[in-house]
């Protein structure tokens, strides 16, 4: 079982250094043109669905829109204006080029956006005309030490072993040229020193002693035998490297997409269900890269580029960007299951999110902090039994238990049951 | 006790000095540990090459590696769709209707799948016409996964492609068209509209086209009878439920007569409704020589030789329409029964209904003319059944015209003549002459192995297509899975060498949109699957439908004698003399039928529901004609049964070592042997089992004059005759007859059992007499089975249903005569002595002492003269889940224990293997895994290849070796109906609890559900006068119920 190393303290501070420089580093190139600030504005509520400064998306990259326009078709601002505002009634009209972007596009149609006035769209052309911002070159981390902050942490540990083994050495040494002095002097008698009775000697012959010790050492170890045999086939904290670096704590964190969204199947199957390309591609048919920060974030803190991870999916699903199609032949991914049940039990997600309403978190642990996945709970049958001893059933709302609910008040007296005086400790449950 | 009468499960039990009846009673397991055979033997000990430290180092390395090798978790790869299809939810069931139509079993049924695998046969319940499965059709989701299969076309033996195939073949087609000779289309009955209107063009496209449609099992008789009365071709159809006596004549209705699936209405007439004291119920007699479900399941059956029953039939005839017709007399005993049966059949009028098997015409027709006279209201012979059309006379023509070089090349679809033909080898022979052989085939069988081209035709869940069961009841065929192999369907191939772009989908669709839907939905009725019009179809047009007159004119003029009256047929009959010698009569098993799912391990292993035989073919012979030819069966002492070889000659022809077993009730004079075993070819070797009996089948006559010869040898059956005795606890199965059910109190039919209790007698029931303290159940849900011993017709769909649901494995021949069988459920089948019930009660009452006049040594043996017919009672016996378990207090790691929902559970990953609760069970329902049973090449069955395993039940474990299983009460089923509700949030209605069996069971005999509920049919039942369990004495409060089995006496 794989695990992440931890990164050292030290390349987060450089991280931290290096987005402080960036953030003045664009603060230096940018302009102090207020348009350009409305117009990112006005941009990002209104064309990023469809259009990216850099790149080809369900529309055509805009960066120097109107200069390209002007220079390649000769079209002015007031077409653009046009075509913004009802770029339907532009192709109807037969405006030569309306008609060939039209078709280029596989004759998908623009939205109009007659709300923009034309000063709106003169402060959006102005964010487009922005030159491109290249962050300087990130430096790499993995692997190479850094100078700066001098030995690392492991050198530090091996250089003070030395020292110490060198000290001990050296006292070892002064020791055994002291004591041959002291018997070359006279001064230590030796026969008279061999004679008295060590502690170790007098522990060997102390029977009592003997057998405490070796019942003590027998229960520690007894002990620590069965701790470890209890934990063989207990995964707990397994986190596996998956072939597409999926952060959990984006997508369900920072992003805060319901669980469900993917996991679908968890409310009516037994399965979560890992969730099929499909279900990843409603978002990233749109989202081919992550924001500058999100990949800064990835490279620095997590070593991870996102947006090539991003690529691996449509390689997997064969969406070609630039087509913007299914083109490509797919490639299933192969991911390492994590959570890992014996064949014989049976476990049923619905039961327990749809039923019980039980949180995903309960058992699976904060995964929207989760960089990489982890198995959270131990999955043992004590803290399956564990919970249903704790839980209490919930009745409300289903006319299933309705019945039944009343027939146990009444026997009873009381008003809440927990899942294992409804049956849910019965081996049959889970065991068939 | 209801009854006094002694059951039976075997001839060895009649024989007093038996002591392997008695070994088996007091040992379950015989089975010893073999440690004498190897530790007492010094030579091959010494010998060995294995010595004690090489041995020790095995161990030690193989422990440690073991050790080792268990620290590390392995890595499980998860592989999600790419792109998931809209309806396919991981870990949820989808369902769809579809049908099967192999030639032989023809239903509508409900298809489970999970993750796209169909894994399970379900009842179609809104079927009108054949909506059950029987234990074959259950079994035939195992045949998709045959690994046995042909995978892509072949010429010569060699694999094509279908571009190459369809090459060769549209070329050969035009030069065998083009010679003038004859281009045969040689078909199992379809019975589909579709493929007929697609056979009509195919013959408009090519010249000389003949299409013989023919049946392995041939009803040919019955067909043209009907024919030749109503001009059309078809089978009446028989309502049961309406037939207050049936009187049958060699007609195995409950088993595969005429197509079979009669025992649901059947069942619905044989249990006892309306007012309390004036209940009613069916009169069923038979008339029969081999011992069938029918005949067990009647009120009175009456052996007979088959010659005799064509007099019979006709002495019936004649008392019912008042001609008088002289005949030979009978048996004084048959003669008797056949006066009352008139008298009965008189008196119910339009209430009686007669059906016969023989086969032959005049037979056939004397049926039609009686239900006709006597306007029967179950007779319905104007919507007739469709689902055989194999025509005797043209196969027989089409033979002699292949003999005589007339025909030029043939197209064979869903049928193995080489197998199954009588003279199949020289039917082979002519196949390999022939320009152009094809066969569409889903294994290299028989016929395949002798064609040129090998069509890899794929298994009907693979396959679209439709099915008209009876006039105006359409079906629809649907795939539910992908082709798991390169193959395509006849109907597909068809469409092609006709030139048709189509797909036989799209080609269904029209045919039906245009002629047969009439405006309804198509979507509706592949939902559905079914489809019922009154409007008459027609589909062939009149061109086309003047080739096919031209075809069939041949076997007209074979059938100008058929115009004669009926009671001239009657006086033919009546003529009938007795055969000379012994007569065979060839019959279909309940598990094979014609044979064509040789190759399923869960059919061979089905015991047979009268033998209680599996892995075999066999001889029956009554016990009379057995002691004259010195044949035996008997016990050994692992509880296996042995029997005697004997050579069968029928016509010159004879059959080697056939194993013989005696079968109580069978005719004297007259021997069975069943169809459909003895295959070698497209089989895996551990099912060629049997042996073939289609060599005997002349003329397609199913009776046939045979002479028998033992030979030397000992056969070894498989048979789960002699397991599990019930310890010699008798009252098992209560009975009794109608009149007493009606005339007395249920404490006089249905006693409760008492036991002592401080010197006083009280119920077994009474809390008094519990040791235990009692749970409350009442809250929640509690399950209960009902089993109703008279509507259970011993059919068998419920043990293969139960098979399929559960993951039970199969064993093999050898691990069953050990004993070992798996079946959760099993069909208990006992032997009665009957008539003299009073007399019995009497003489077991006057018995005294141990030896002498009266002594019950002598007398019990006596009593039980191996009856020469007797009756015969079935019992379903699976984990009665009993709510004070004896095998939960003796598990010593508390591996069995129960739920408050009345299940007993089996955790198998707690069991250690130490039996004790199967020795405890005092109804020795727990099957121990001797063996490892899944992907162990020992048990090379289904559950040792890929293919096989994608049958299995996800939602059930597959047990490991070592450890105890039984029935669960399908837990996984009742589990996830209880989670349904939960989610949908609403109660659960009656009817929705099922088990596996009770869903299976077609009859009504078994019901399911939760007593709780006071509004459900099982919580009435649990009230019922009739109601009793199994050892109630023994205290064991099992939540199974059983129903007293009610005999219909009266007689006229």
């Amino acid at each position: 079982m794989k695990k992440v190393n931890h990164r050292s303290s030290v390349s987060r501070i450089l991280g931290i250094a290096l987005v402080m420089m960036l953030a003045f580093s664009t603060s230096l190139f940018a302009q102090d043109d207020a348009a350009a600030k409305a117009g990112e504005v006005l941009f990002k509520a209104n064309c990023a669905a469809c259009h990216k400064l850099d790149a080809m998306s369900t529309g055509p990259m805009l960066r120097n829109i109107e200069a390209r326009l002007e220079e390649e078709q000769g079209l002015d601002r007031e077409w653009l204006y046009k075509w913004i505002k009802n770029s339907s009634a532009l192709i109807k009209s037969g405006d030569r080029y309306a008609v060939a972007v039209y078709e280029q596009y596989g004759k998908r149609q623009m939205t109009a956006f007659p709300q923009l006035s034309n000063e709106d769209i003169d402060n959006i052309l102005a964010y487009t005309a922005q030159e491109k911002v290249t962050p300087p070159p990130v430096p790499k981390l993995e692997g190479e030490p850094s100078t700066a902050g001098g030995f690392s942490s492991e050198m530090v540990l091996w250089a003070l072993i030395v020292l110490f083994g060198l000290l001990a050495l050296g006292l070892f040494l002064v020791n055994k040229t002291l004591r041959k002095f002291a018997i070359a002097n006279g001064t230590v008698n030796v026969e008279e020193e061999s004679k008295k009775p060590s502690v170790w000697k007098a522990f060997v012959q102390n029977q009592f002693l003997v057998i405490v010790s070796v019942i003590l050492l027998l229960l520690g170890s007894a002990y620590f035998a069965y701790g470890y045999f209890m934990q063989v086939g207990v995964d707990q904290g397994y986190q596996p490297i998956q072939p597409i670096h999926y952060s959990h704590r984006i997508h369900a964190g920072v992003n805060k997409i319901e669980c469900k969204y993917c996991h679908s199947s968890a409310r009516v199957s037994k399965h979560s269900g890992i969730p099929s390309l499909n279900v990843c591609m409603n978002c990233h048919k749109n989202i081919a890269e992550v924001a500058e920060e999100t990949q800064q974030e990835g490279l620095t803190k997590y070593g991870v580029d996102y947006n090539k991870e991003i690529q691996k999916l449509y390689t997997a699903v064969g969406w070609d960007p630039t087509a913007q199609d299914y083109v490509n032949e797919q490639k299933p991914v192969k991911w390492i299951r994590i959570h890992n049940l014996p064949d014989f039990v049976y476990f049923n997600h619905s039961q327990h999110v749809t039923v019980a309403g039980v949180e995903c978190q309960t058992c699976h642990g904060q995964i929207e902090e989760m960089e990489i996945v982890e198995q959270y709970s131990p999955l043992t049958m004590g803290w399956c039994i564990n919970c249903h001893r704790e839980t209490d059933v919930n009745f409300r709302g289903s006319a299933y238990y309705d019945k039944i609910h009343e027939q146990l008040k009444e026997k009873y007296g009381v008003e809440s049951f927990k899942a294992s005086e409804m049956g849910a400790l019965e081996c049959g449950k889970c065991h068939y | 006790m209801a009854s006094n009468k002694k059951y039976w499960k075997s001839v060895e039990e009649l024989n007093e000095n038996s002591s392997i009846v008695e070994t088996l009673r007091q040992n379950e397991f015989v089975e010893e540990i073999p440690v004498d055979e190897f530790l007492g033997n010094k030579e091959s000990l010494e010998s060995s090459s294995t010595s004690r430290r090489d041995f020790l180092k095995y161990v030690g390395f193989s422990t440690a590696a073991a050790t080792l090798a268990a620290c590390e978790g392995p890595v499980i790869k998860s592989i999600p769709y790419v792109v998931q299809p809209e309806r396919i939810i991981p870990g949820v069931a989808d369902f769809y209707a579809t049908t099967i139509a192999d030639g032989y079993d023809f239903a509508s049924i409900l298809i489970k799948t999970r993750e796209g695998r169909p894994i399970k046969v379900e009842n179609n319940k809104e079927a009108a016409v054949k909506g059950s499965a029987n234990a074959r059709v259950h079994a035939s989701v195992l045949s998709l996964y045959d690994n046995m299969r042909v995978k892509r076309p072949k010429i010569d033996g060699s694999d094509v492609s279908w571009k190459e195939f369809d090459g060769e073949v549209s070329q050969k087609l035009r030069t065998v068209s083009d010679s003038g000779k004859q281009l045969v289309l040689l078909t199992q009955t379809y019975a589909s509209p579709s493929t007929s209107k697609l056979i009509a063009e195919f013959k408009a496209k090519y010249a000389n086209v003949q299409h013989v449609v023919y049946d392995a099992i041939s009803e040919s008789t019955a067909l043209d009878a009907f024919e030749a009365k109503y001009g059309e071709r078809g089978l009446a159809d028989y309502d049961f439920s309406k037939a207050e006596v049936i009187v049958s004549i060699g007609a195995d209705f409950l088993g595969d007569w005429q197509g079979g699936g009669y025992d649901d209405g059947y069942a619905k007439g044989r249990i006892p409704t309306g007012k309390h004291g004036a209940k009613t119920m069916s009169r069923h007699i038979q008339f029969e020589s081999n011992m069938t479900l029918s005949g067990a399941n009647a009120d009175k059956r009456v052996p007979l030789s088959p010659t005799d029953q064509k007099v019979a039939l006709a002495k019936i005839y004649a008392g019912v329409t008042g001609n008088s017709i002289s005949a030979r007399n009978l048996s004084d005993k048959a003669e008797d029964a056949i006066k009352k049966a008139i008298g009965q059949i008189k008196q119910a009028g339009s209430k009686a209904v007669v059906v016969s098997g023989i086969n032959d015409v005049d037979a056939q027709s004397l049926v039609l003319a009686i239900n006709e006279a006597l306007s029967s209201e179950a007779f319905d012979k104007d919507a007739p059944k469709k689902i055989r059309e194999g025509n005797d006379a043209a196969v027989n023509k089409l033979i002699n015209d292949m003999k005589a070089d007339a025909v030029g090349g043939i197209i064979m679809a869903g049928v193995n003549p080489v197998y199954t033909l009588p003279n199949g080898k020289e039917f082979g022979e002519i196949l390999q002459k022939l320009e152009l052989a094809v066969t569409f085939t889903t294994k290299e069988d028989e016929t395949a192995q002798q064609s040129k081209y090998v069509a890899a035709a794929p298994h009907y869940l693979e396959s679209w297509g439709d099915v008209e069961m009876k006039k105006g009841y359409y079906s629809v065929m649907q795939p539910t899975i992908r082709p798991l192999f390169d193959t395509r369907q006849f109907q597909d191939a068809l469409l092609k060498w006709t030139g048709n772009e189509k797909t036989y989908y799209e080609y269904i669709k029209e045919t039906w949109q245009t002629g047969i839907l009439n405006g309804a939905s198509w979507n509706q009725a592949v939902h559905d699957g079914v489809f019922k019009t009154t409007v008459a179809v027609s589909l062939v047009d009149e061109a086309t439908a003047a080739i096919e007159e031209d075809a069939v004119s041949v076997e007209e003029t074979e059938e100008v004698e058929l115009t004669t009256s009926a009671s001239q047929q009657a006086r033919k009959l009546a003529s009938t003399s007795a055969a000379a010698g012994m007569e065979l009569v060839l019959y279909a098993k309940t598990g094979m039928g014609d044979g064509q799912q040789a190759n399923n391990p869960w059919l061979q292993e089905f015991p047979d529901p009268i033998t209680r035989a599996s892995w075999d073919n066999y001889l029956t012979i009554s016990q009379a004609d057995a002691e004259a030819k010195g044949l035996k069966n008997w016990n050994v002492a692992n509880g296996g049964l042995n029997g005697s070889y004997v050579n069968v000659t029928v016509n010159g022809k004879t059959i080697e070592n056939v194993p013989v077993i005696i079968q109580p009730g069978q005719a004297r004079g007259t021997v069975g042997l069943a169809f459909g075993y003895g295959k070698k070819a497209g089989i895996q070797e551990e099912m060629q089992t049997g042996v073939n009996a289609y060599p005997l089948y002349e003329g397609f006559n199913a009776v046939q004059d045979v002479a028998i010869e033992p030979v030397a040898g000992v056969h070894e059956f498989a048979c789960v005759q002699l397991h599990n005795t019930l310890m010699g606890r008798g009252d098992i199965v209560k009975e009794t007859t109608l009149e007493i059910f009606n005339t007395k109190d249920h404490h006089v039919w249905n006693p409760m059992p008492h036991v002592s209790k401080n010197h006083e007698m009280i119920d077994a029931t009474d809390p008094g007499a519990d040791m235990w303290g009692e749970f409350d159940r009442s809250i929640g849900h509690h399950f209960n089975l009902a089993i109703d011993l008279n509507a259970c017709t011993g059919c068998g769909a419920c043990v293969i249903a139960c098979h399929a649901e559960n993951n039970v494995p199969v064993v093999g021949k050898t691990e069953v005569r050990r004993s070992r069988d798996m079946h959760w459920l099993r069909i208990d089948r006992y032997y009665s002595s009957a008539d003299t019930f009073e007399g019995d009660v009497e003489k077991k009452e006057n018995m005294s002492g141990l030896f002498g006049e009266e002594g019950s040594l002598g007398g019990f043996l006596e009593m039980e003269n191996p009856a020469e017919n007797p009756q015969v009672a079935f019992q379903p016996v699976m984990c009665q889940h009993c709510n004070h378990a004896p095998c939960e207090t003796v598990c010593p790691v508390a591996a069995t224990s129960h739920g408050r929902q009345g299940q007993n559970h089996m955790a198998y990953n707690r069991c250690v293997g130490t039996r004790y609760c199967a020795n405890n069970c005092p109804y020795k329902v727990r099957r121990f895994n001797w063996f490892l049973y899944n992907q162990n090449d020992e048990f090379d069955y289904h559950m040792n290849n890929d293919l096989g395993r994608m049958v299995l039940n996800p939602d059930v474990v597959v047990r490991s070796r070592g450890v105890m299983e039984k029935c669960s009460m399908c837990i996984q089923k009742t589990q996830k109906t209880i989670l349904d509700a939960k989610r949908e949030g609403r109660q659960i209605k009656d009817g929705e609890f099922q088990t596996a069996c009770s869903a299976a069971c077609s009859s009504g005999a078994m019901t399911f559900g939760d007593i709780n509920d006071k509004e459900s049919k099982v919580a009435e039942l649990l009230e019922d006068d009739r109601m009793y369990h199994l050892l109630e004495h023994v205290g064991t409060k099992p939540n199974v119920q059983y129903h007293v089995k009610v005999r219909n006496t009266k007689e006229a």
